[in-house]
């Protein structure tokens, strides 16, 4: 079967290059109707998947972004309150019935759909992004196991609404706390790695082309041994990205050409104060220097 | 790659291998039900399952939950799939009969189990190697045989019970803390008048709904790190009964035990059976009453397991002696590190007289700045003299 190897090349022509393992889940997730979640320190390309999948489908990507206190107006449904009272003001002079007023202040036109609302009322599938759910409270995420088995949402005033389209659902997570088993099992599960010398240099390649292959190799090259310093907060994919663009914007060729430069821009990997002292001009220079 | 395993004869047939592959993983501590047998197939039908690459990696996305599990994935599936060309004789587990629901899904699969088949690839070379072997249970864990030590020897099932009671009453006091602030509850003391305001625009400002906010609790939670190297051994009794103690009472403790390595023992704690728990932890502390490494575990404690399981409510106790057979200065990087986090750290050491010794000076006072609390304590009735002590922290 051909469509595994054909939604990674569909996610690399996007700019995307996974690894074969998260291909795999995502196929799985895309064919089984499952939802994927995936694991992995910040900054692997999680949010990322999501954003080319939905490239690569030509669909819509829906993103709903947990935080603590995410509550069922947010992540659902909400009535426009301002748009009711002030139809009902205009019916009061109108002299409609009370009946009507409330039949049309509670029909959809003034309904405010939230991402998961929004995700099941699609014509075509579109992805749906759950990003960071690790973030919101358990309550919710009780919730959310409720709407992704029946991928149905019930609104007193309205009825419960079936999804039109079942939308691909992709959670992501970086382990803020432990995810209830339930959700786990439910989903598909990849666990997103840093990418190895040759996927970065090919994700390099795809994301920034301005980038010749030499100083890609080197960047590669560079960032991987930092990630095998002693950091706190190692860099990952994105920071790769914006050191290429920052090096090609400064016009460098060789990483060992200008310390200073090189160091400079550094700021695009290195986030903390802490780490910012200890990457000194001369370890800088031993790392840029293995990687050439 | 090493060679594929091979099916007997008599075998029933691809679905039930993946029924037994699923039954493997579950052995070996992965938590799959009925129904990840059927999605498992379901996904194996829609992969070239022939191609072992393929199978591997459909497989891990369907049985793998967290990311430690995704680690340990290959070894399993290398276990039962890649046995180096031996004879398996069933491929279920053998002990239980299959439950009805299983079976059911393995006959309804029945198209692809062409594509599963090809698993086998019996390849005619045979290399005579023990036909019969393979019988028993597919361990992947490659133990390391150091000294095996039986914690049961050391506590008996009153001292979980004492210590269970002593557990429960430091937690308790840790625990009960109120936050400041004030959220939406349906029985609160107050009337929350912002809501009250904006449900009431909604109905031309009579204020029908009356909603209410309360004082949340901000529960705390517990990690404990019991030191099981060579020199606690002495005082293992008290500690590791109020681990397990620790465990039973409060559903959200963790737990972790360390010498060398560092082991998280939260699951085998949770066994509802004292002893059985205390048994399976016995497994977990291989190598227990070596040499202890407290610097190198503290810090695999704060890069791996505190980012999911500390924050800012969290108390952690290190309980140990201080003395780092690695000699100095990895502790208190460490506790550093861990201190990060904005949890409480309070180190109960066992020696009342460790300010004379001079290697564990050296390592407590390593520690000293970065702890809220040190106590010396080596007994039960110790531990449970703190409870005045922790409600202060």
């Amino acid at each position: 079967m051909a469509d595994w190897t054909e939604l990674a090349t569909d996610l690399a022509a996007q700019g995307y290059v996974a690894a074969p393992d998260l291909a795999m889940a995502l196929h799985l997730a895309v064919t089984l109707g499952r939802p994927l979640l995936l694991e992995g320190a910040a900054g692997v390309g999680k949010t990322e998947v999501a954003k080319a999948l939905a490239a690569a489908r030509a669909t819509r990507l829906i993103r709903l972004q947990c935080y603590e206190g995410l509550d069922a107006a947010h992540a659902i449904y909400e009535w426009n309150y301002q748009r009711q009272l002030l139809a009902i003001r205009a019916a009061a002079e109108g002299g409609e019935t009370g009946r009507q007023v409330e039949q049309r202040v509670f029909s959809e036109e003034y309904l405010l759909a939230r991402p998961l609302l929004q995700a099941i009322r699609q014509d075509a599938p579109p992805v749906l992004l759950i990003d960071e759910i690790d973030r919101a409270d358990e309550e919710f995420e009780a919730y959310l196991l409720e709407v992704l088995s029946d991928y149905q949402i019930t609104i007193p005033e309205l009825g419960t609404m079936q999804a039109t389209a079942r939308p691909i659902v992709i959670l992501t997570a970086n382990g803020t706390r432990d995810l209830s088993d339930a959700l786990r099992r439910r989903c598909m599960y990849a666990w997103v790695d840093y990418p190895d010398r040759a996927t970065e240099i090919a994700i390099l390649a795809a994301r920034c082309p301005e980038v010749e292959e030499r100083l890609a190799a080197q960047i590669v090259g560079f960032v991987q041994a930092l990630r095998r310093e002693e950091l706190d907060k190692v860099p990952g994919v994105a920071e790769t990205l914006d050191f290429a663009a920052a090096l090609a914007g400064l016009g460098v060729n060789d990483l060992t050409e200008d310390p200073a430069v090189l160091q400079a821009a550094l700021a695009t990997l290195l986030k903390t104060r802490a780490d910012r002292a200890n990457m000194t001009t001369e370890v800088a220079q031993r790392l840029a220097g293995k990687a050439a | 790659m090493s060679r594929v395993t091979r099916f007997a004869g008599r075998d029933p047939g691809p679905s039930a291998r993946v029924a037994g592959f699923l039954g493997h993983c579950r052995e070996n501590g992965l938590r799959l039900g009925v129904s990840e047998t059927e999605t498992a197939l379901r996904a194996l039908a829609s992969v070239e399952a022939a191609d072992p690459a393929q199978a591997r990696a459909a497989l891990k996305a369907v049985c793998c939950g967290s990311a430690d599990e995704a680690r340990r994935f290959d070894a399993l599936f290398e276990a039962f799939w890649m046995n180096g060309g031996r004879v398996v004789t069933r491929a279920t587990p053998s002990v239980r009969t299959p439950t009805r629901a299983m079976r059911s899904t393995a006959e309804a699969t029945g198209p692809q189990a062409e594509g599963a088949g090809q698993q086998d690839s019996p390849d005619g070379e045979g290399e005579g190697e023990a036909e019969g072997g393979g019988e028993g249970r597919l361990l992947a864990v490659r133990s390391q045989s150091i000294a095996r030590r039986d914690l049961r020897e050391l506590v008996s099932r009153d001292d979980i019970a004492e210590a269970e009671r002593v557990a429960e009453r430091l937690g308790r006091a840790l625990r009960d803390r109120r936050s400041r602030r004030r959220r939406a509850a349906k029985r609160g003391a107050e009337i929350d008048f912002r809501r009250l305001v904006r449900r009431s625009l909604a109905i031309g400002g009579e204020p029908l709904h009356l909603p209410r906010k309360a004082r949340p609790d901000r529960p705390v939670r517990i990690a404990a790190l019991a030191d099981v190297s060579g020199s606690m051994t002495v005082y293992a009794r008290p500690f590791l009964a109020f681990l397990a103690g620790l465990m039973r009472g409060d559903p959200s403790a963790d737990a972790y035990l360390f010498h060398t390595r560092l082991v998280r023992i939260t699951e085998a704690l949770r066994d509802p059976d004292p002893l059985r728990a205390l048994n399976r932890m016995s497994l977990l502390a291989e190598g227990f009453g070596g040499g202890s490494r407290i610097g190198a575990c503290l810090e695999r404690f704060a890069r791996g397991y505190a980012p999911a399981f500390v924050d800012g409510r969290t108390v952690v106790f290190i309980l140990s002696d201080g003395y780092d057979s690695e000699g100095k200065g990895a502790i208190g990087p460490a506790l550093a590190r861990l201190g990060r986090r904005g949890c409480r750290i309070v180190w109960l050491n066992p020696l009342k007289g460790w300010a004379d010794h001079g290697a564990i000076a050296a390592g407590m006072a390593e520690a000293r700045p970065h702890l809220d609390a040190v106590h010396s304590v080596n007994t039960l009735a110790g531990l449970a003299a703190l409870e005045g002590e922790l409600a202060r922290l």
